[in-house]
């Protein structure tokens, strides 16, 4: 890792097909920044990728990357972690990816608390697929698929990450970008498995969850006074009804990353040409 | 006399069939006899039938056969369950203290040894021995001496310490007094030891073991019967070697951890079953596009859906070849016996890497739940070579870069295959995509791309097919005009058959095939056969499907699909039939 590393290194020569406006721009910015300014680089960032309109962030970005199938990035920034433990492991995607086709893998995700970062990029839509409702769509919100609204509670990520044991929540918001670059580079140095939901508006197909909406309904837990250690603090926050917060939600300030926990150190990709010394030892065990 | 020995215990699930049974295989083992286990089990974990039987001989067992000389009844069911196999002369030991014993009489012909098997363990000290007495009993009937069991007795309860060991070795004891004692038996057994020492153990063990040679150091998986001995395996061993084995949440997470694991530049495998390959083939075609080196182990069992999970089959054949969307290039390797596990499992590693390809390891249930024998050579580590195909390094990638500097890692190459960066190697940093893409990784629909990546995948199998050996094995009389072929864990049986179709005369060339694809050219063999049987345990033949279709001639099918393996004599009997019936009449 060298220190000298500026957040453009991190940018790849392809233009982004988003549409203008999109949130993904500044999300991905931030991640961007974030990453440099905790010291890492291309070279030893891998950065998994979902299904989606949010996750074409792999081929903007320049770091080692592999963009997935739908809703499985999770499982495949966990494997490639573990395999190789001095990796900085990022995964991303949207709404649709991680909490629809991949709440399975985020629940789980969460209470393995492997240290890597996942940050969603949510606009409560779906983009790629123009304009359906998301797990996160409001009740009453009218798609093609939804006519009438989707007629069932929309999914509370951060009520999904405590009640999974998470380690570290976080709300930002893609066009706050101080705020937003603060947010990831704690979640890269949370040591286990942090979670970061950023609201990244769709321009294209949700007109009720616009910028102008966050910007006036976020409140910045900064300048609420909140204390991110205290479990009962994050809960009261992440049930509120009535209003939308920013900020580091919860954070478990005793967390053991799961490999850790398990003992797993060594960068596995390095083997020698021969059976590993002692195998013989395999065979004598069936004596 | 009986050259070998064919042996069972059977009784409920929950009776101690299965310890009880490897006891009696490790003392055989121990004491220098070849053994091939089998196991009858039912999908449940308390009551329903199971039995463990043993085939003992001198000689080397590679199957099963319709045919059993003692048998150790814990319940009335198990002779009825095997009444088929039972014969004149066949020893039936029981406890006739035992409620659901008390009124049983050992058909004609049979011998019944009522021998008091509880009362004898408590005397010994506890009841729960009384399995233990019953393999004392067995000692005494087969002429098997009896301090063999001692050492599998310690293997078995050394670590509970104290009397233990001493308490089960008096229980065995007591049961071969009361057999010397209370029947005046004249029977020919001698089960001869020798001074070999074998090792014992199922094809699930083999593959685990054959994985960590092999250098596999990421492991996640999903239980499921009978592949989660693969898993069991390999945890807590693959750690010694700096690994680690993560049970993940379903078959999409353990695939997908396997192919991070992969792409981070780890030796990764996962090993599932039916059920769990559907779920596993979503991430098939990403690992054959992204060009990620993956084992994908599919250990077999009586299918459709949930079928008969503890059941034998080779049903998946076509699910593994064309399973996906799209056109997927893919190995598929099958192995054909329990040592072949092991080989071929390192095999699929290097394939896996140097093609950068994913490969099915295809094993089954017969294989997975067997054990054999084998001098340890079998599994000789000096021999094993792992080739980690085309990674590049720092240095070596300058060679692979455009004229950006940046790294090409699905480069268009003559043989197909790519450079490989793992993460972590300075000025590598790519994207890999299931999207089609241009040599950088980067999406593409460009036309011509599409067309030159499809065929650089493709043009991988075409290397490999050139460059490997992909040869059947080959058994019985090459000049026969009968010819046999099989694929899978049919091998040990069918070699089996040979041996007593040659007492009958008939002479048989047989092909045993651990590839499915590629596979090997046939076509010489086929043409120059009079007849053509291929024997597979599914319905509709999926292999032999394949054979017509390559060698443009109907062939003979035996199939089974009852979900039980076959076995050596019944083999013979059918093939001989088979070959007496016209080639029209199957067609
Ligand atoms: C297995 C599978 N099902 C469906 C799709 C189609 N699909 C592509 S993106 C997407 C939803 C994306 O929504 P979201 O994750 O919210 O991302 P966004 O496009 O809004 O950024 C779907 C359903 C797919 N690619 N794969
Ligand atoms: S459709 Fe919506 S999410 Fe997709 S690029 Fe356009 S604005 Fe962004």
């Amino acid at each position: 890792m060298s220190s000298d590393v500026r957040f453009t290194d991190f940018k790849s020569d392809k233009q982004p097909t988003w549409c203008p406006g999109c949130g993904d721009f500044g999300t991905m910015n931030g991640m961007m920044k974030g990453l440099a300014e905790t010291g890492n680089d291309p070279d030893n960032t891998f950065l998994v990728a979902g299904i989606g309109c949010s996750g074409k962030i792999g081929t903007y970005m320049h770091s080692y990357a592999l963009h997935g199938v739908h809703g499985r990035a999770l499982p495949v920034g966990i494997g490639a972690k573990l395999a190789n433990p001095n990796l900085e492991v990022m995964v991303a995607g949207g709404d649709g990816d991680g909490f629809s086709i991949g709440a399975g893998h985020f629940v789980h995700a969460v209470r393995r608390n492997v240290n890597m970062t996942y940050v969603v990029m949510d606009n409560r839509i779906y983009g790629l697929t123009k304009g359906q409702a998301s797990p996160t769509s409001r009740e009453d919100f009218e798609t093609s698929t939804t006519p009438d609204g989707p007629m069932q509670a929309p999914v509370n990520p951060h009520a999904l990450a405590l009640a999974a044991g998470g380690t570290f929540i976080a709300q930002s918001f893609s066009s706050d970008a101080l705020r937003h670059v603060e947010i990831i580079k704690q979640a890269i140095e949370h040591p286990g498995f942090a979670f970061v939901n950023c609201y990244s508006p769709c321009v294209t197909f949700n007109d009720v969850d616009t910028y102008d909406y966050f910007r006036d309904s976020l409140v910045d837990l900064k300048e609420e006074d909140h204390d991110p250690t205290d479990k009962d603090a994050a809960k009261d926050v992440i049930f509120d009804s009535e209003k939308e917060y920013m900020g580091v939600i919860y954070k478990d300030e005793n967390s053991v990353p799961f490999e850790e926990r398990w003992g797993i150190s060594e960068n596995m990709s390095q083997i020698e040409d021969k059976p590993p010394e002692g195998t013989m030892d395999l065979v004598r065990e069936f004596y | 006399m009986p050259e070998d020995l064919n042996w069972a215990i059977g009784g409920e699930a929950g009776d101690g069939i299965d310890s009880t049974g490897k006891i009696f295989a490790q003392a055989l083992s121990r004491a220098g006899r070849h053994v091939f286990t089998s196991k009858d089990f039912a999908s449940r974990i308390r009551g329903g039938y199971t039995a463990y039987k043993i085939r003992t001989s001198v000689d080397r067992v590679e199957s099963v056969v319709d045919r059993l000389d003692i048998l150790i009844a814990l319940t009335q069911r198990t002779v009825e369950e095997n009444m088929e196999e039972l014969h004149e002369g066949s020893v039936i030991i029981y406890d006739g203290e035992r409620t659901t014993m008390k009124d049983f009489e050992a058909p004609d012909g049979m011998i019944g040894l009522n021998v008091p098997l509880r009362r004898l363990a408590e005397e010994a000290g506890g009841a729960i021995m009384q399995n233990i007495v019953a393999l004392g009993a067995a000692c005494e009937v087969s002429d098997f001496p009896i301090e063999n069991l001692d050492e599998s007795l310690e293997k078995r309860f050394g670590s509970k310490g104290g009397s233990i060991v001493e308490n089960n070795s008096k229980a065995a004891r007591a049961g071969q007094a009361y057999v010397r004692e209370n029947y005046d038996l004249d029977l020919d057994y001698e089960l001869e030891t020798t001074d070999a020492d074998y090792v014992l153990l199922n094809g699930d063990e083999a593959i685990g073991m054959g994985a960590i040679a092999a250098g596999c150091r990421f492991y996640a998986g999903y239980p499921i019967t009978p592949a989660t001995n693969v898993m069991e395996y390999m945890t807590g061993r693959v750690e010694q070697f700096g690994g680690a084995v993560v049970q993940a949440e379903d078959e999409l997470s353990a695939i997908n951890m396997a192919l991070g694991a992969a792409r981070a530049g780890a030796r990764s495998m996962t090993a599932t079953s039916g059920p769990g390959i559907d779920l596993m083939t979503e991430t098939f075609g990403l690992i054959a596009t992204s060009e990620t080196p993956l084992v994908i182990t599919n250990v077999m069992r009586s299918g459709p859906s949930t079928g008969m999970p503890t059941k034998q089959e080779q049903g998946d054949l076509n699910q593994m070849l064309y399973g996906g969307h799209g056109e997927i290039p893919r190995f598929v390797l099958t192995p054909t016996s329990i040592s072949e596990c092991f080989h071929k499992t390192v095999e699929a590693f290097n394939l896996a890497e140097k093609y950068q390809t994913p490969v099915y390891l295809a094993a089954d249930l017969a294989l997975a739940v067997s054990e054999q024998t084998f001098p340890p050579e079998e599994f000789d580590m000096d021999k094993v070579e792992i080739d980690r195909g085309k990674v590049v390094d720092e240095e070596s990638l300058g060679e692979w870069v455009n004229d950006k500097q940046q790294f090409k890692p699905h480069a268009l190459t003559e043989d197909g295959v790519s450079p490989r960066a793992f993460p972590g190697t300075k000025g590598g940093a790519h994207m890999s995509t299931g999207l089609e893409h241009d040599e950088l990784g980067r999406r593409t629909e460009d036309t011509d791309m599409r067309v030159e990546q499809v065929d650089k995948r493709n043009r991988k199998v075409q290397t490999a097919i050139e460059n490997e050996d992909w040869s059947p094995r080959e058994f019985g009389d090459a000049d026969s005009g009968n010819l046999v072929i099989s694929w899978g864990s049919n091998e040990g049986a069918i070699r089996e058959a040979l041996e007593f179709l040659d007492d009958e005369n008939v002479s048989v060339r047989f092909l045993s095939v651990p590839y499915i694809f590629p596979r090997p050219d046939l076509t010489e063999e086929i043409a120059a056969a009079d007849d053509v049987i291929v024997v597979e345990c599914n319905a509709t033949g999926q292999f032999a499907d394949l054979i017509e279709h390559d060698a443009l001639r109907r062939v003979k099918r035996l199939n089974k699909y009852n979900g039980v393996r076959f076995k050596a004599d019944e083999l013979a009997a059918k093939i001989k039939q088979a070959l007496e019936e016209s080639v029209e009449a199957t067609a």
